[in-house]
């Protein structure tokens, strides 16, 4: 069952990958682009054009994609792909029955701790080093399994009504379910490699979704910018590997486990300085996470990844990839557990994190950075909980946060489909009476994530900030202080995005007018998860952070029952806390934006440094830019100008070149023409060898 | 069979005489029958030397002397006869179209050619230095007259007046080396120099240094080879490829036997020179070609260049470096004869061409003939497999296992430098835009072109025949 659900997603993409290469083949059979031919022939009739063209006045090589998130009015110019209906519903059903076994795991695993360990091929033989695939399922894998097959079924449904003009399905649908077997195989490692072959994977498949509109320079810029942020991360997690293999001799999880006890104490040498060796492996480790995860300093990406079309963000950039950071804290809890530093390191950047891109949520204009920065946040209290030790509380919000933030994702794509690619909220407003399934789905999804009670997000979020100050030390209480303001913060920018999009009056008639509500297809997601964002939460409150956690989740994660003890005793304000701030965070947004409409302009008037200080999130990219990226830049330039032209290129084919040159002038210009100059040459010659011979070693 | 004048055999100088004697019947026919014999006369002076070329094949093998030991044909003078001929021929059938022309019909031109292989001969079989002096004049002074032979033309007299003045100099430098070397050791003969100069004392040098100055004018070596450009541009292009080949190949004989036979054991003292002048010729050579825009001055200080090398396998002064030599120098003859053979086809609106510029876009306009000059220029720049690349291997290898290993990395570096422009060239007939198109090719041209270039491009797949010829040769000398 589990070979099923890790190999389905993997089939449906070479399944759709080789449609799309048959479809470029087609369509391009010699670089041609579709004839135009036909203009003005309409009165023919009846030979009929191969494709009905809606606009003849732009070039389909040329024409720009436009600031939207879609691009259908200029790309139907191009043939749609022969195959695409194939392969968008063979991809959507492999990922369907995967969906459906995984659930079944769960129960088998969680319920009837049917673990499992699969071992399907030897990988690396290599003296040491030795990796197997295999797969490992075991409850904390069975829940990935559950989140990251149902929000990609759920999204490959939604694309196939989000994308249907899109001329590159195919390859739209090849990428997401490639995605998806990489997470697969993340989650069902059951060794560091594998872990991060999958790593790697879904960083790829992260990197191609983002890039999918490659026409776009700016897509382009966003893929590059997340890849290589991502690669600093993964370095870190690569330098990881190292250490643990280092200390352990091997990386498969059962052995580092029984390993790791016997480590605390020991030290490595780390650039000259003694450091405690499980707290090097694990930071370097956390770093990798905090790549993927987009924590506090690696988070830039994130933002920019918005650029791919809306079902990736939701699948890629909310439920699934940027929580693998998350997971493999979880995965590597018993090594984290064994080194305080270290968990006050995530702890604090959990909470940074989390204050920090609630602070930057405040501001922005664009709907889906407005929920990117919502993601980060979030992601952030995941970190929190992880840093307290209440690791099965982290995976509890990383639960909820699936399909809530899934849901709020495939909700803004859908306002954006309904508004013809619109995605700045300050055009909007007054949407509900248009598409009032979408507004109801974006309510409820706002509900969970600002942790109204009963819904998911309630239960997740507050055990977090319960945990949080029930750990009881200094860095978990400025941790508790982050996160019970994130709330408030939270609260306030979620309300923000409904009323101006959905209240008011609206902004754009034309757009207003033209709005209508999505197909069946999308609908039928948003329905799915609003009922997720609910039910994900109160069912299962107990295994995740009650008193069924050390049964549910029994060697999976390290489980810490005096934390899950200690929250349930915090005092009523604690965990009354958050949801005082929700509700204020509410009423702020009500009078700002329903009430009276003018205040935060004239907030905004009065503070320009806070204001332009959020909107420009905290100039981190201007400061990355001056830090790094520049002077990087200068380094290339001058390695490029001084280094290979001045000095290899100068000193090398070019300096000789022109060497070369002076030497062939200066001989050339000893061909006088003149006959003495001439016989004068020859008696010199001889004049020299006689002179050589005489004083010279030579007639000895 | 028996030959004698005054007790002398006279077989070993029979193709000698037969060339002479034939040179004056010819002279006779063109002085009786006028301008207007000048093709026959051409005709029959590719004959003479093809006569003569057999003749000195058939004689009897082995080491012959006569004129007591001034005269001496062994398998050396026979390799090095036969390619002289062979080039003097080759010459006048390329020069057909030269002299052709109404203004342009003198017989004596392949009369002056047929005498100054006669010369050539004799400095071939030199045994003492009386016989190179002799043998040298007489080609020198037939030289001196066809470098001059386009009267109208300032230029052509010009070179012949350099090159006469230029070669009365070295003349007189061999000589006063000839009278040092005879006064030090009392005898002018090879082998008696040779049991004589056994430890070379400071005035032996000093008449070596001379002697070889005159040598290495005739080959044009640097810095004897001032004359080289100018004579090269300024002849007429039949007479330039005449230079190019036959009289090197006579120098290059006389040079490597002079210094082999009369000097073994002053090696050490000439092998500073030969490795001086080598370095400094291929050095001069390589990097001065690249300033040229006539394509016959380009051609001379390729020539100059390619002296040099050979006289790299001289220096090693082993029968291997010989024997590199003499596969060097048949190529080089091979090479520079077709390459001056295109040079000849290239002629627009009935006007000869030199301007390397004029040979944009060949490729285009006549590609088998782009074709076949550039694998000569591949094959002169020592490119494998072409035989150019052989004649290097060679005398690099000889040096390289004489010891003087420098020197064969100086000369791999100058060839180096040399590829340039040989690849320039290539350049110019394949990317430049094509200019008008030459005129077709003579018969006589293309075949010596087609036949130079497949030599080139298939000496690879069977060189056992020249590479063994010159290994004979080469030990014959030891």
């Amino acid at each position: 069952m589990i070979q099923a659900i890790v190999f389905l997603p993997l089939i449906g993409a070479l399944i759709a990958g080789a449609i799309a290469l048959i479809g470029a083949h087609a369509r391009h059979p010699s670089g041609d682009t579709v004839d135009h031919d036909g203009h003005g022939d309409h009165a023919h009739g009846n030979d009929a054009p191969l494709v009905v063209h809606t606009s003849y006045d732009e070039d389909p090589q040329v024409s720009p994609m436009g600031p939207d998130d879609r691009g259908h009015h200029v790309l139907p110019l191009e043939l749609q792909a022969a195959g695409s209906r194939a392969a968008e519903w063979i991809t959507t059903g492999l990922l369907m029955v995967a969906a459906a076994l995984s659930w079944l795991t769960l129960v088998d695993v969680g319920f009837m701790h049917h673990d499992l360990r699969v071992t399907l091929l030897p990988w690396i033989n290599s003296g040491e080093l030795q990796v197997a695939w295999t797969l490992r399922v075991d409850t904390l894998t069975a829940v990935m399994l559950v989140v990251v097959n149902t929000v990609s079924a759920l999204v490959h449904l939604y694309s196939i009504g989000y994308m249907h003009d899109d001329p590159h399905r195919p390859r739209f649908f090849g990428y997401l379910s490639l995605f998806t077997f990489a997470m697969l195989m993340l989650v069902t490692a059951d060794n560091l490699v594998q872990m991060f072959f999958g790593w790697e994977g879904v960083g790829l498949a992260s990197y191609l979704l983002i890039g999918f509109w490659y026409q776009r320079p700016s897509a382009n810029a966003a893929a590059i910018k997340a890849f290589v942020v991502n690669r600093i991360g993964d370095f870190g997690f690569l330098l990881g590997i190292c250490t643990v293999f280092f200390l352990v001799g091997s990386t498969d999880f059962e052995t580092i486990f029984a390993a790791a006890p016997g480590l605390t104490g020991r030290t490595i040498d780390f650039f000259g300085l003694n450091v405690d060796a499980l707290t090097l492996a694990c930071l370097l480790l956390f770093m990798g996470a905090m790549g993927k995860s987009a924590q506090f300093l690696l988070h830039t990406w994130l933002p920019d990844a918005m650029e791919g079309p809306t079902p990736v963000s939701a699948l890629i950039h909310a439920a699934t990839m940027v929580t693998a950071g998350v997971f493999m804290v979880a995965r590597l809890s018993p090594l984290f557990e064994l080194s305080p530093v270290a968990q006050n390191v995530v702890l604090l950047f959990g909470a940074t994190t989390a204050f920090f891109a609630a602070t930057v949520g405040l501001v922005q204009n664009d709907i889906k950075r407005i929920v990117a920065y919502s993601t980060c946040s979030q992601l952030g209290y995941m970190f929190v909980a992880m840093g307290t030790g209440a690791y099965s509380v982290g995976m509890f919000h990383l639960f909820t946060h699936a399909f809530f933030k899934a849901l709020l994702f495939l909700g803004a794509g859908s306002v954006i489909h309904a508004m013809h690619h619109e995605q700045d909220i300050r055009h909007m407003g007054g949407l509900k009476d248009r598409i009032p399934f979408t507004y109801v789905a974006m309510v409820i999804g706002t509900l969970a994530l600002t942790g109204f009670p009963l819904t998911a997000g309630y239960f997740s979020k507050d055990a977090i900030i319960e945990a949080a100050f029930a750990s009881g030390h200094s860095v978990a209480f400025y941790a508790f202080l982050m996160t019970v303001i994130a709330a408030g913060l939270t609260s306030f920018y979620s309300w923000r995005l409904v009323f101006k999009t959905f209240h008011g009056t609206p902004h754009d008639r034309a757009h207003y007018t033209a709005a209508h509500e999505s197909p069946i297809t999308m609908l039928i997601p948003l329905g799915v998860l609003a009922a997720g964002s609910f039910l994900a939460g109160f069912p299962f409150k107990e295994l995740f952070a009650g008193h069924g956690v050390a049964e549910f989740f029994r060697d999976s994660l390290k489980v810490n029952p005096q934390i899950i003890e200690a929250m349930h005793h915090v005092p009523a304000a604690v965990a009354y806390a958050p949801t005082a701030m929700m509700v204020l965070g509410f009423l702020v947004s009500w009078m700002f934006y329903v009430s009276s409409p003018n205040m935060p302009v004239e907030l905004a008037n009065r503070m320009p440094w806070l204001y332009n200080f959020l909107l420009n999130k905290w100039y981190f990219d201007e400061a990355y830019d001056a830090i790094f990226v520049r002077p990087a830049k200068r380094f290339g330039r001058f390695l490029w100008k001084a280094g290979d032209g001045a000095i290899i290129d100068g000193l090398g084919p070019d300096g000789i070149t022109a060497r070369v040159l002076d030497v062939t002038r200066g001989v050339v210009r000893l061909q006088t023409g003149y006959l003495y100059h001439y016989a004068f040459a020859m008696l010199i010659g001889v004049a020299g060898l006689i002179t050589w011979f005489l004083l010279g070693s030579g007639s000895h | 069979m028996t030959f004698e004048i005054a007790g002398y055999q006279l077989l070993p100088v029979l193709p000698e005489l037969l060339l002479l004697t034939g040179g004056m019947v010819l002279l006779m026919i063109g002085a009786y029958g006028g301008q207007r014999t000048t093709g026959l006369v051409t005709v029959l002076a590719v004959l003479l030397l093809g006569a003569t070329g057999a003749a000195v094949l058939m004689l009897p093998a082995g080491r012959l002397e006569t004129f007591g030991g001034s005269f001496v044909l062994d398998d050396f003078a026979r390799f090095m006869k036969v390619l002289a001929l062979g080039g003097s021929a080759i010459t006048l059938i390329l020069s057909r179209e030269f002299l052709s022309e109404p203004s342009r019909r003198i017989f004596e031109f392949a009369v002056l050619v047929v005498l100054s292989s006669a010369g050539m001969m004799v400095l071939i079989s030199a045994g003492d230095l009386i016989m190179v002096y002799l043998g040298l004049e007489l080609m020198s002074l037939a030289l001196y007259v066809v470098a001059a032979s386009n009267r109208e033309d300032p230029k052509s007299n010009e070179a012949g007046m350099k090159y006469f003045v230029l070669g009365a100099l070295s003349s007189g430098m061999l000589l006063y080396g000839a009278s040092l070397v005879y006064g030090f050791t009392g005898t002018v003969s090879f082998t008696g120099i040779a049991a004589a100069a056994k430890d070379g004392s400071v005035g032996l040098v000093f008449g070596l240094v001379f002697l070889l100055a005159g040598l290495c004018f005739k080959v044009s070596a640097v810095p004897f080879h001032m004359w080289t450009p100018d004579v090269y541009e300024g002849a007429p292009t039949p007479v330039t490829a005449f230079f190019a080949s036959a009289p090197k190949v006579a120098g290059v004989a006389v040079f490597v036997r002079v210094v082999l036979t009369a000097f073994p054991d002053v090696l050490q003292q000439w092998q500073q020179i030969v490795v001086f002048v080598a370095i400094a010729s291929m050095a001069l050579g390589s990097f001065a070609a690249i300033g040229q825009k006539n394509i016959k001055r380009l051609m001379a200080y390729s020539a100059i260049a390619h002296i040099g090398f050979a006289l790299v396998g001289l220096s090693a002064g082993t029968a291997e470096g010989a024997q590199g030599v003499l596969v060097y120098i048949a190529i080089y003859v091979v090479m520079t004869l077709g390459a001056f053979s295109v040079i000849l086809a290239m002629r627009r609106n009935g006007q000869a061409i030199e301007q390397i510029s004029d040979f944009a876009g060949l490729s285009r306009t006549n590609p088998q003939l782009a074709f076949f000059f550039g694998m000569l220029m591949f094959s002169l720049a020592g490119i494998p497999p072409l035989a150019g690349f052989f004649a290097k291997f060679y005398v690099f290898v000889a040096a390289v296992k004489a010891g003087l290993i420098a020197l064969a990395v100086i000369g791999v570096i100058t060839s180096v430098v040399g590829a340039y422009y040989y690849l320039a060239i290539v350049k110019v007939m394949y990317f430049d835009p094509p200019k008008t198109a030459v005129d077709p090719v003579r018969f006589e041209v293309g075949g010596v072109v087609a036949a130079a270039g497949l030599l080139n491009l298939l000496f690879f797949v069977y060189p056992a025949p020249l590479i063994s010829a010159a290994g004979v040769a080469a030990k014959s000398l030891f």
